[in-house]
């Protein structure tokens, strides 16, 4: 942390999968620099030797019954697909550099 | 018949059902009736279904004069904040992406809820993914505080704090992960209660922090809040990070304390709260007035010190965005939600993300983002973790020298719609309620005065450890019955 921390905005949104105009990424770039400047004050604290903390309230091997039930459906979950192909599949752009599908 | 829903808690109307004062069907359209008059300048709802409540409102009357009410509180309607799905209705966290999805199931909460008859009203406006102080980040519209038009409700659950205090809804549920119940609730005068981190499922809640993310109630008054506690909490298998214990019973314990004192009681007042910048004087004056109410009621206070508190909020923007990093990567426009058209995948996402999320909803990925890319993880994710368990263990320190905590709940009233421009500025607003998400606590905003020269009200945070719920509502209903102030409604 401290001096060596520097943030090219355009890389994390990147690797974020956000487009940003050039609009965008120069006020980010401003915010994001005032707020890692504000989070490096945890820098000024020792924690060697302390746990970290994942969760408020850590439990472990959660299981329940392995039993069948009756999911929502095709239906139900393509009805909030933005394009779909005769109701019944997801249709996406195309996946792999070549020819077009019909 | 009509009826007159202003100021009416949920316990007053489950009276007046079961007086037969009023139907569920007259109770719904009175406060269907008051959104149309005031929704117009709050602006808490994104969208109402008239239709649909009225439908359930005549299904509970039809079950009330057959003598088969699901529960005394059968045709109370509930606000929901618009990120707990409801089977049918949309679910946008006040986002554009999501604009588009309308729920194909219920949240646990909602289930419960329907399964004692509530019926789930609106959808209530909020900051996008809950990430903001003010409600000004959703992409729809401002929600003014009913208080003040002029000023924010606070945020996240800015819709379900308004909504409550301007008797558009008698209760509504919020999700608080730095804050996000307790200080609107605050800001607007009521009652939000955030409770211990597992105690209510958070299935069909959209995750923004996994680790931090509680849904509660917003009430009127503490009685109503510890109503919908029994309805909503419990074991739900739909979520791992659910709590296995009872999550039963609080109401009677709230209705049992009535004519009790806080004698015999230990509350501690952690002195960099009350020392630390920033709170204005008409804050600390009602907090200072709290703090006499609860001695006079008896209870003892003594000094007690979370020496990490001043590193809560550092902790908290590299926790939550990390979580909501991750969280938020599903929005991509291919399975539900707007896709913004692109002949490519890869352009796929990243136009539907770019075009779909708003300003800070992207600060906070690209934060969350940046701390876990490689190089960074140990110094700021790995570090943030430890001094997440110092803050823990200071509120444990804490715990053995006191039952409850005593804070403010913010450092200021509401502030002005733009006032809060700078997003450092707008995070430094939560440093009081931030660190109870971290350490795990349960913790209540309960209205304690009016600010004499803006007419906005004041909040105190009370803290219990974790699994104290019972403690807690208890101390916050007498703090409610003897503070000074008895009644907090705006004129609206």
């Amino acid at each position: 942390m401290g001096a060596n921390s520097s943030i090219d905005v355009g890389y994390i949104a990147g690797l974020a999968r956000i487009e940003l105009d050039p609009a965008d990424k120069e006020r980010l770039q401003h915010d994001m620099e005032a707020i890692i400047g504000y989070i490096e004050q945890l820098s000024e604290l020792n924690v060697d030797g302390i746990e970290p903390t994942a969760h408020a309230v850590p439990m472990t091997n959660v299981w329940r019954e392995d039993r069948a039930g009756m999911p929502l459906g095709r239906e139900a979950m393509l009805a909030n697909a933005p394009a779909t192909i005769d109701g019944e599949l997801l249709k996406v752009p195309q996946v792999l550099p070549g020819e077009g599908m019909a | 018949m009509s009826i007159d829903t202003k100021k009416m808690t949920v316990a007053q109307a489950a009276d007046a059902l079961a007086a037969g004062t009023c139907t569920a069907a007259e109770l719904c359209q009175s406060y269907l009736n008051r959104v149309k008059s005031v929704d117009g300048q709050v602006k808490a709802f994104l969208k109402i279904d008239e239709a649909d409540i009225m439908a359930r409102a005549g299904e509970s009357d039809k079950r009330r004069a057959a003598g088969r009410p699901l529960s005394p509180y059968d045709g109370i309607p509930i606000g929901i904040k618009d990120c707990i799905v409801t089977q049918g209705q949309t679910c946008s966290c006040a986002s554009k992406i999501l604009e588009p999805v309308v729920s194909p199931y219920d949240s646990t909460v909602v289930a419960r809820l329907k399964a004692k008859g509530f019926i789930p009203t609106g959808r209530l406006n909020m900051d996008e993914f809950a990430m903001g102080s003010s409600c000004e980040n959703s992409a729809f519209q401002k929600t003014a505080n009913p208080w003040d038009l002029n000023c924010v409700p606070g945020g996240s659950s800015g819709g379900s704090a308004a909504s409550v205090a301007a008797s558009e809804v008698p209760v509504s549920l919020g999700s608080d992960t730095g804050g996000s119940i307790r200080q609107p609730a605050a800001f607007c005068g009521i009652v939000g209660l955030k409770p211990t981190y597992g105690r209510v499922s958070r299935y069909g809640l959209v995750a923004f922090a996994s680790s931090l993310d509680q849904i509660g109630p917003m009430a009127h008054d503490v009685l109503d809040a510890a109503i919908i506690l029994d309805t909503i909490g419990g074991h739900d298998p739909k979520d791992s990070t659910s709590l296995p214990s009872p999550c039963q019973g609080f109401a009677d314990a709230v209705r049992a304390s009535g004519n009790e004192t806080l004698k015999g009681l230990k509350i501690g007042l952690p002195k960099e709260y009350f020392n630390g910048e920033g709170l204005t004087p008409s804050v600390k004056q009602a907090i200072d007035q709290a703090v006499e109410t609860v001695k006079k009621l008896g209870a003892e206070t003594v000094e007690v010190s979370l020496p990490h508190a001043k590193y809560a909020i550092a902790t908290y923007y590299i926790i939550a965005t990390a979580e909501a990093s991750a969280n938020l990567a599903r929005f991509d426009g291919i399975r539900y939600g707007a896709r913004a058209e692109s002949p490519d995948l890869i352009q796929t996402y990243f136009k539907s993300r770019g075009k779909g999320f708003g300003d800070e909803v992207k600060r906070r990925i690209l934060l969350g983002t940046y701390v876990l890319s490689s190089g960074y993880y140990d110094a700021y994710y790995l570090r943030a973790q430890k001094v997440r368990t110092l803050i823990r263990q200071d509120f444990e320190n804490a715990g053995t020298r006191c039952d409850v905590i005593l804070t403010p709940v913010t450092p200021t009233t509401a502030f002005k719609f733009g006032e809060k421009s700078d997003p450092l500025q707008m995070y430094l607003a939560d440093i009081f309620t931030i660190a109870l998400n971290l350490s795990g606590n349960c913790g209540i905003s309960v209205p304690a005065g009016i600010c004499p020269e803006s007419g906005l009200p004041v909040g105190v945070q009370f803290i219990a450890p974790a699994m104290q719920e019972e403690k807690l509502l208890k101390v916050a209903r007498i703090f409610e019955l003897n503070r000074p102030v008895r009644e907090f409604f705006p004129d609206l």
